[in-house]
């Protein structure tokens, strides 16, 4: 087992990570391109854009069309990263992307950028909080959420090698560096933390606020493991039936809503086994935010590492 | 996935070649003959599989033989041929006529058709790439075709390949916005080698097309969105083949082919409840005599 990371006081951007990973791959690989919707900026792609000007196909306001045109691309034989504000990518082309990516297994990585409630203050229109949920019910179609640069660098090189219908959650919320030297393993959770009293399973944003709150509870005796699950779909049932077996509580965090996300991911494994073990989903109910920054929003939404810390020692103690 | 039938896709080569050698009036003939051949078998088809398309089938079926039997440059034993031209069948729900098409191309043995829509037929009521060779992307929702050729468009225009993408649209289909956003798009880059191809019925699922919602004026329309117009009659296979094969300038071009839903089978023509309706035996037998002719 690793040892513990500790959260650093330095955060980070993944879309800058993102960016300058994408560049260094389309240097290597001259199948690799970038199609956009007027999100050049958004998408941290001025740089690519400069490099390498006639492999950035930026279709303007045009998701359904930028998606579709992905997916030619990658039927084509490039290698097609799909970039846009996550709650457009994704909820204006659902259809292209369960059609024409995932039905027709086009290799397309899609790059939802800024997602979850990144955009505060732009209000529950700009917020994608329904994505996990939306993505996880379409076959064939990878749904992975970096928790940090250095992973999201690794998953970025992963999605270029593997050539499969992809979704990729690139964060805006700035978040410290918790992956340490553990590159990104598709369909594996990672155990950043050990612990034998209840698992936090957590992914993207909530995975740095898990490991904050486990090292709070056990300055309270409560022993919490951390899992990054950064591959929502297909889920690592494994790491959970361990966590099943191993610690006697489980709880879900996410910048998304429960109703389909990773908690309810984790949670179909866990009713399904012979012994479940009691859970806790964090995350958004069913809500459009109010207004506010995306820091206040986590707040408000009970997703801060005191949320999950008394999740988590709420259900140590209750089973004690 | 299907594999080819080696025998058709000789005889289909052959064709090719007594074609290119053949005259206008041996020419319009030939493909006339060979589409009739395909309606037919796209009447059994449906008739017997109890579900189809019709009415868009007969309206699509010049088309598709005039493209496949003389125009595509492909090869039905080597569907990956990557500078092969690239077809997509954007109005997925005539899936039947395509069907027909690629059996008569030789891209699978025509015994396959008997398994349309029966159950875990790779021949599904909507085409699927990954089960049927010559399909180049699944559709079926309306209104994806076009994006994903101006992709492929674009891909070949980065790979340097001097491949053609051709896209059959439906023209209720055009109500779809996503069509627009790509004719957009397809404007702009002057991506001259895509071909966009309109089987304008003037029908719909449910009534006229401009009583629904007005296309006209179609090709207005795309000369607006930077497009190069062609306009034809959908049942020439003459004046498709000059217009999927005439030189082409810095546009894309749209051939609006001015077709009849239920072409051929006169007790289908122009009529709206032959969209889907499957026909009965007598009724296929009927319909045979007259394509017969």
């Amino acid at each position: 087992m690793s040892a513990p990371v500790a959260p650093a006081n330095e955060t980070f951007d993944c879309r800058v990570a993102f960016a300058e990973e994408l560049s260094a791959l389309a240097r290597e690989d001259e199948r690799i391109v970038a199609v956009c919707n007027d999100s050049v900026g958004s998408s941290n792609l001025v740089q690519f854009q400069k490099e390498f000007p006639d492999r950035l196909i930026n279709v303007g306001i045009a998701e359904q069309d930028m998606v579709g045109v992905g997916a030619g691309l990658a039927l084509s034989g490039y290698i097609p990263f799909v970039c846009g504000a996550s709650p457009f990518l994704t909820g204006r082309a659902l259809e292209q992307i369960k059609a024409d990516v995932a039905y027709s297994q086009s290799p397309v990585v899609l790059c939802g950028m800024s997602p979850g409630m990144a955009y505060g203050e732009l209000g529950p229109t700009h917020h994608s909080i329904e994505d996990l949920s939306w993505l996880r019910a379409i076959a064939g179609l990878d749904v992975i959420v970096p928790a940090d640069p250095a992973e999201t660098r690794s998953a970025v090189r992963w999605a270029a090698n593997a050539a499969r219908p992809a979704f990729l959650r690139v964060g805006r919320f700035k978040v410290p560096a918790v992956t340490g030297d553990r590159p990104f393993t598709f369909g594996a959770a990672t155990t950043l933390r050990d612990g034998s009293d209840v698992t936090v399973v957590a992914a993207g944003t909530m995975v740095s606020r898990a490991l904050e709150a486990a090292e709070e509870a056990a300055e309270q005796g409560v022993s919490v493991r951390v899992l990054n699950m950064s591959t929502i779909a297909p889920l690592d049932e494994d790491a959970i039936r361990r966590a099943m077996t191993e610690t006697r509580g489980i709880v879900t965090a996410e910048e998304a809503t429960t109703t389909g996300g990773l908690g309810a991911a984790v949670a179909a494994v866990v009713v399904t086994e012979r012994a479940p073990v009691p859970m806790r989903l964090l995350g958004i109910h069913r809500e459009f935010a109010p207004t506010g920054a995306t820091a206040f929003l986590l707040e408000h939404f009970g997703l801060t590492a005191g949320d999950i810390r008394q999740a988590a020692i709420g259900l140590a103690r209750a089973d004690a | 996935m299907l594999v080819a039938d080696p025998g058709t896709a000789a005889a289909w080569r052959s064709f090719r070649h007594e074609f290119a050698e053949a005259g206008p009036e041996r020419r319009r003939e030939m493909l006339r003959q060979r589409a009739n051949e395909s309606r037919t078998t796209d009447l059994h088809m449906i008739g017997r599989a109890g579900l189809g398309h019709v009415g868009g089938d007969m309206s699509v079926l010049d088309i598709l033989t005039t493209l496949f039997l003389s125009v595509l440059r492909v090869d039905p034993e080597k569907p990956e041929w990557a500078d092969r031209d690239r077809f997509v069948l954007s109005k997925g729900h005539t899936a039947g006529a395509l069907y027909t098409t690629l059996a008569a191309t030789g891209f699978f043995p025509a015994a396959e058709l008997d398994t349309f829509a029966g159950p875990l037929s790779p021949l599904n009521g909507h085409p699927n790439r990954v089960k049927v060779p010559g399909v180049e992307t699944n559709t079926g929702p309306l209104g994806h075709g076009l994006p994903v050729s101006v992709g492929m468009a674009v891909a070949a225009r980065l790979s340097a390949s001097s491949r053609h993408v051709y896209v059959v649209l439906g023209d209720g289909e055009l109500q779809e916005g996503s069509n627009w956003e790509a004719a957009m798009t397809a404007g702009h880059r002057r991506l001259s080698n895509l071909t966009a191809v309109v089987d304008r019925n003037r029908l719909q699922q449910g009534a006229r097309t401009e009583e629904t919602n007005t296309l006209d004026p179609l090709d207005d329309k795309f000369r607006a969105f930077g497009w190069d117009v062609l306009e034809v009659d959908g049942h020439d296979h003459l004046a498709l083949h000059e217009a999927f094969t005439a030189p082409r300038g810095e546009r894309p071009t749209c051939v609006i082919a001015n077709t009849v839903k239920g072409r051929g089978v006169s007790f289908m023509e122009d009529r709206v409840e032959w969209h889907h309706k499957v026909p009965s035996a007598e009724q296929i037998v009927a319909a045979e005599a007259e394509l017969a002719r």
